[in-house]
C-alpha cells in the first residue's frame, strides 16, 4: 500500500487514507523524506483525518518523519488529528505527538506558507526560483 | 454471571493481523454501545498489544468478547502468546521502559486507557487482559 505524494508547487502534500500497516508506514517515511530531499521541498503537509486509530507506533513514525523532513531544511506541518485520537495519545503519555499540528489542510497549508515566507532564503514556486 | 453473546478470536501472526485485531475492538465496541472516545482508547490499546506480540514473542491470539452482564456493559480483550514472558512486569509497566529501543508507552500507556488491566507472564506464556465497561 503506497501512500501518494501530491506536489504543489515545492510543497508536499500527503494524506493518509487507511489504516496502515508497520511496514507500510516505514514506506511511507522513507518515500516522504526521499521525496523531501529529492525535489528540495520547502515544505510538507501531513494529512491523517482519516486515521481514527494513532497507537504509539504510528505517533511516533509520524513524529520521526516530520523531524526528518525539518532536519532535511523544510517546514513540517501535521494536520486533522482527530479529537479523540488527541484525547487517546496524551492519556498513553505526552509527547508521542510533539510536532506542529494545525485542524485542516487548509490551516496546516497557511502555516507552511506563512513560515516559507518568514524564511525568506526561497521562493514558494519553481519558476520563480530560477 | 456473564452472558456473552458475542466473541471474535483473531490470531495475530503477522504485522497486518494488528490492524485487524483493532478493527475488530473498533467494530464490537460500536455495536454493543460504547461511544467514539472508548472505541479509539481500546482499539488503541489492542493495536499496542498486538504489536507487542508480534515485536516480542511473533505470534499469539486476541480474544474480543462482550462479557456484560444485567447490570454492567462491559468489553474485554484478551491477548495471550506464547513467547519467551515478561521478566519483570513492574518495570515492564513503568513509563519510558524498553527493551526493544521503542518509546515505553506502550504497556503503561494502555494500562491508562482501560478500565481494568490484567497481566499474567511467565516463560512461555503472557496473557494480558483489558476491560472498559460502563454502566447499563
Amino acid at each position: 500500500m503506497r501512500i501518494p505524494i501530491l506536489n504543489l508547487g515545492r510543497i508536499l502534500l500527503v494524506s493518509i487514507q487507511v489504516d496502515l500497516t508497520d511496514s507500510d508506514a516505514m514506506e511511507f517515511q522513507s518515500d516522504l523524506v526521499n521525496r523531501v530531499a529529492e525535489i528540495e521541498a520547502l515544505g510538507v503537509a501531513i494529512d491523517i483525518t482519516a486515521l481514527d486509530v494513532v497507537d504509539s507506533y504510528m505517533a511516533r513514525v509520524i513524529n520521526d518523519t516530520a523531524y526528518m523532513v525539518r532536519l532535511l531544511g523544510a517546514e513540517a506541518v501535521i494536520c486533522g488529528v482527530q479529537p479523540f485520537v488527541a484525547m487517546t495519545l496524551i492519556e498513553m503519555g505526552r509527547d508521542l505527538l510533539g510536532a506542529n499540528c494545525a485542524f485542516n489542510l487548509e490551516q496546516g497549508m497557511e502555516i507552511l506558507q506563512e513560515r516559507i515566507a518568514k524564511r525568506g532564503d526561497a521562493y514558494l514556486d519553481e519558476d520563480e526560483n530560477e | 454471571m456473564s452472558d456473552a453473546f458475542s466473541s471474535t478470536q483473531i490470531p495475530v501472526l503477522s504485522p497486518a493481523d494488528i490492524v485487524t485485531a483493532r478493527r475488530a475492538t473498533r467494530d464490537l465496541c460500536e455495536r454493543l454501545g460504547f461511544g467514539k472516545a472508548d472505541q479509539t482508547r481500546l482499539a488503541t490499546a489492542v493495536s499496542e498489544l498486538a504489536r507487542n506480540v508480534i515485536q516480542y514473542a511473533c505470534e499469539g491470539v486476541c480474544i474480543v468478547e462482550d462479557a456484560s452482564d444485567n447490570r454492567t456493559r462491559r468489553i474485554r480483550v484478551q491477548v495471550e502468546d506464547r513467547g519467551p514472558g515478561i521478566t519483570d512486569i513492574a518495570l515492564a509497566m513503568t513509563d519510558g521502559y524498553s527493551t526493544s529501543g521503542g518509546l515505553g508507552a506502550g504497556l503503561p500507556g494502555t494500562r491508562r486507557l482501560v478500565d481494568d488491566f490484567q497481566i499474567e507472564s511467565a516463560p512461555g506464556r503472557t496473557r494480558i487482559s483489558i476491560t472498559l465497561h460502563k454502566p447499563l
